[in-house]
């Protein structure tokens, strides 16, 4: 296994006049669970095609697996899309095989794994019917399955958790953090910040075909300074002169950011002043607060608008 | 390659299953019957309004000796030369001749023949006139003779086969055979129109093309679609085999083809298999580029003046074997198949047909190679850089 299970270097991609990715870097470390992150329209997509090889991109490189053809590594990838499709008169069983098939499992040994996984995921009863009759999560299950009847090494997730209610999205997480432990990459897109606070290692945000950070939650996190929340007896004095420069009082509170030089000195300061310190928090920044600092406030409020549309969807 | 084929094996094994399982295939099945339900009906039809026409006949006023020599003179000459080639005479009586076919009365004579057998009188159209005035005087030629003169019978001996009739039957094979081709390729090969629209209004594509070539889903898709026509061919012929035999007529003879009736069959299942992927290959081609039912309807008609382009270079080729035309029609891919068959009933030349088959197999592949290229270019907007269409033939992915 290659350490790197992705490489992408200066990927573009044009559509008309519009570049739709416009020189996207990615490393995506092999055995680690990675997200991209973006609102609809930032490039997500268009990125994973071409990762896959279902699109070429019109400038930029990217390997796979170690190799620049992706299909070439076919067998051991497997990709669910943002837009689910299986063909209505498979049996489910057998759509789990044919995908298999696709990737060159033999289709014997995919229907016996097919059956085999409904059976593990509740829908043993559904193995035999058609997908025409399935209800919408059963085939997504199905089409998830579908994507990893063939054990791949690396599995390229599009908005997996779109269309999902809480609890079949939270046995997705459950699924994906199993595959993790086994070693397999899996890469997702999601405009869902949560899901990739909860899920990944590490994260790429896009936004506008660009990608402004690629790194670990932690490191995009650290990208803000905490924020400090301070209680005090009294309201004013000499010791306020030792508050940073942007707090904002509300009654007794304080809010600002964490100076540079640390919290000490401003304790000394406080006490010294006789501020009569009631309470003081120091907290670390979401990932929502550095996606909004990152990808600019625009992406952020469309990010927020594609959850609630989502939210009202489901 | 082997990755190639075997991708092709997966798509293609599994659209023939959804056809061959699916109720339609049996309405497919049963397609032929209706055309040739609707044929025999239209024939009896037309044969009884052809029998209607036939009565029409000549009004025969004349003397009763004259008549009755006439009336013998016919039914002699019908026999000699075949009942459709001699009018038909009704002797009837009355004293203005004209009358009998005047407008308004109800009689279907073309004609009156009136006068005698001396001085005979011919009343009717221009038309009618020109038509029957030969056959007529022939009649009374013979009603002048009398009962005496016996018709000269030519005495005759058969042989198998003469120069002309060899040529003429190999001709009247190699129509048919060609005939034949262009029909079942015409019927099947447009159903390949519609083959990738389920994919993409069921947004299966993606998985594909993330799995496997673009050429491999065509290439699975096209022989998917062959096996399920072929299927079709051996159902209905077997039918009309049966058919034929239990009606206890014999299989039409047609004369034996050059090459041999064996191997001309053999061509002609290879000339059909090559036909059907060179068309579905194009079609495949254009169709993918719809993205609905509908404009896949829409594309089926010049499609199908497309084909008939083919059919008539091919079929205008067949009587001029190495004139330049002919040559043509043997090279271009399209027309290939059947100017090939044609030529397989004509000479009794082996090696040209495996020249010709494997040429047909280079632009199958060439056309399978361009319309997955296209479909990626245009469908999937994968440009593939700052390559060109045709550049981008020649290298993978």
């Amino acid at each position: 296994m290659t350490a790197n299970a992705i490489e992408a270097h200066g990927l573009v991609k044009i559509f008309g006049r519009q570049r739709a990715v416009d020189g996207v870097d990615l490393t995506v470390p092999a055995g680690s669970i990675f997200g991209i992150l973006g609102p609809n329209g930032a490039g997500k997509t268009t990125t994973l095609r071409m990762l896959l090889g279902i699109l070429d991109p019109d400038e930029g490189t990217r390997t796979l697996l170690g190799t620049d053809h992706p299909l070439d590594v076919a067998r051991r990838v497997g990709y669910l899309p943002e837009e689910r499709g299986l063909y209505p008169s498979m049996k489910a069983y057998d759509a789990i095989a044919f995908m298999g098939a696709l990737r060159g499992l033999p289709l014997a040994e995919g229907r016996r794994r097919g059956r085999a996984m409904l059976e593990e995921h509740g829908l043993g009863k559904a193995a035999d019917k058609e997908v025409r009759t399935l209800s919408k999560g059963m085939a997504q299950t199905v089409q998830l399955l579908g994507t990893l009847v063939h054990d791949p090494e690396l599995i390229v997730l599009d908005e997996p958790f779109s269309g999902l209610d809480a609890l079949n999205q939270a046995k997705l997480e459950r699924m994906i953090r199993a595959q993790a432990a086994r070693g397999v990459t899996v890469i997702f897109s999601t405009h869902v910040i949560a899901h990739a606070e909860r899920l990944c290692e590490r994260i790429a945000i896009i936004a506008g075909g660009k990608v402004p950070f690629a790194g670990s939650v932690s490191q995009a996190r650290d990208r803000l300074r905490p924020q400090v929340r301070l209680e005090t007896r009294a309201l004013d004095g000499p010791w306020r002169a030792a508050l940073p420069a942007d707090a904002v009082p509300e009654g007794h509170f304080w809010h600002f950011t964490l100076p540079e030089t640390g919290v000490e000195p401003l304790l000394r300061a406080l006490i010294e002043g006789e501020a009569g310190i009631l309470s003081l928090s120091i907290e670390r920044p979401g990932l929502h607060d550095a996606f909004v600092a990152i990808a600019g406030a625009d992406a952020a409020r469309q990010l927020e608008e594609d959850q609630q549309q989502e939210s009202a969807d489901a | 390659m082997p990755e190639l084929l075997r991708a092709s094996w997966v798509i293609a094994r599994r659209d023939f299953a959804a056809i061959i399982f699916s109720k339609a295939f049996f309405f497919f099945l049963l397609g032929p019957i209706f055309p040739l339900a609707i044929g025999i009906a239209a024939g009896s039809i037309g044969g009884q309004v052809a029998r209607d026409i036939d009565r029409s006949s000549f009004a025969l006023v004349m003397a009763g000796a004259d008549s009755a020599a006439m009336l013998q003179a016919r039914t002699a000459l019908a026999e000699q030369l075949g009942e459709q080639r001699v009018p038909v005479l009704v002797a009837v009586e009355t004293d203005d001749p004209e009358s009998v076919i005047a407008s308004g009365r109800d009689t279907r004579y073309l004609g009156v023949l009136t006068g005698n057998l001396a001085n005979p009188r011919l009343i009717g159209t221009q038309a009618e006139i020109d038509r029957w005035q030969g056959p007529l005087e022939l009649l009374i030629e013979r009603a002048r003779q009398g009962e005496g003169a016996a018709p000269v019978r030519i005495a005759t001996r058969i042989v198998t086969e003469s120069s002309g009739s060899v040529e003429q039957g190999r001709l009247m094979t190699a129509q048919v055979g060609q005939a034949l081709l262009v029909l079942l390729t015409m019927l099947l090969a447009g159903m390949v129109l519609s083959n990738l629209v389920e994919e993409k209004t069921n947004k299966i594509i993606e998985i594909l093309a993330a799995a496997v070539p673009i050429d491999a889903i065509f290439l699975g898709k096209l022989f998917a679609m062959l096996g399920m026509a072929m299927i079709g061919i051996t159902c209905w012929a077997a039918l009309a085999v049966s058919a034929i035999l239990l009606a206890a007529s014999g299989l039409p003879a047609l004369p034996t083809p050059a090459i041999g009736w064996p191997a001309f069959l053999a061509l002609g299942i290879a000339y059909f298999a090559m036909a059907y992927l060179l068309l579905g290959s194009l079609f495949l081609g254009i169709g993918a580029m719809a993205t609905t039912v509908r404009e896949v309807q829409t594309l089926s008609m010049p499609v199908t003046m497309g084909q008939l382009i083919f059919f008539f270079l091919a079929s205008f080729s067949v009587t001029r074997l190495g004139e330049p035309i002919e040559l043509f029609a043997a090279i271009f891919p399209f027309s290939s198949p059947f100017a090939m068959l044609a030529r397989a009933a004509q000479q009794d030349v082996l090696w040209q047909h495996l020249v010709a088959l494997g040429w047909q197999a280079f632009w199958v592949l060439v056309l399978i190679r361009f319309g997955a290229r296209l479909f990626r270019r245009n469908v999937l907007k994968s440009g593939g850089g700052k390559r060109g269409l045709i550049a981008s033939m020649f290298t993978r992915g």
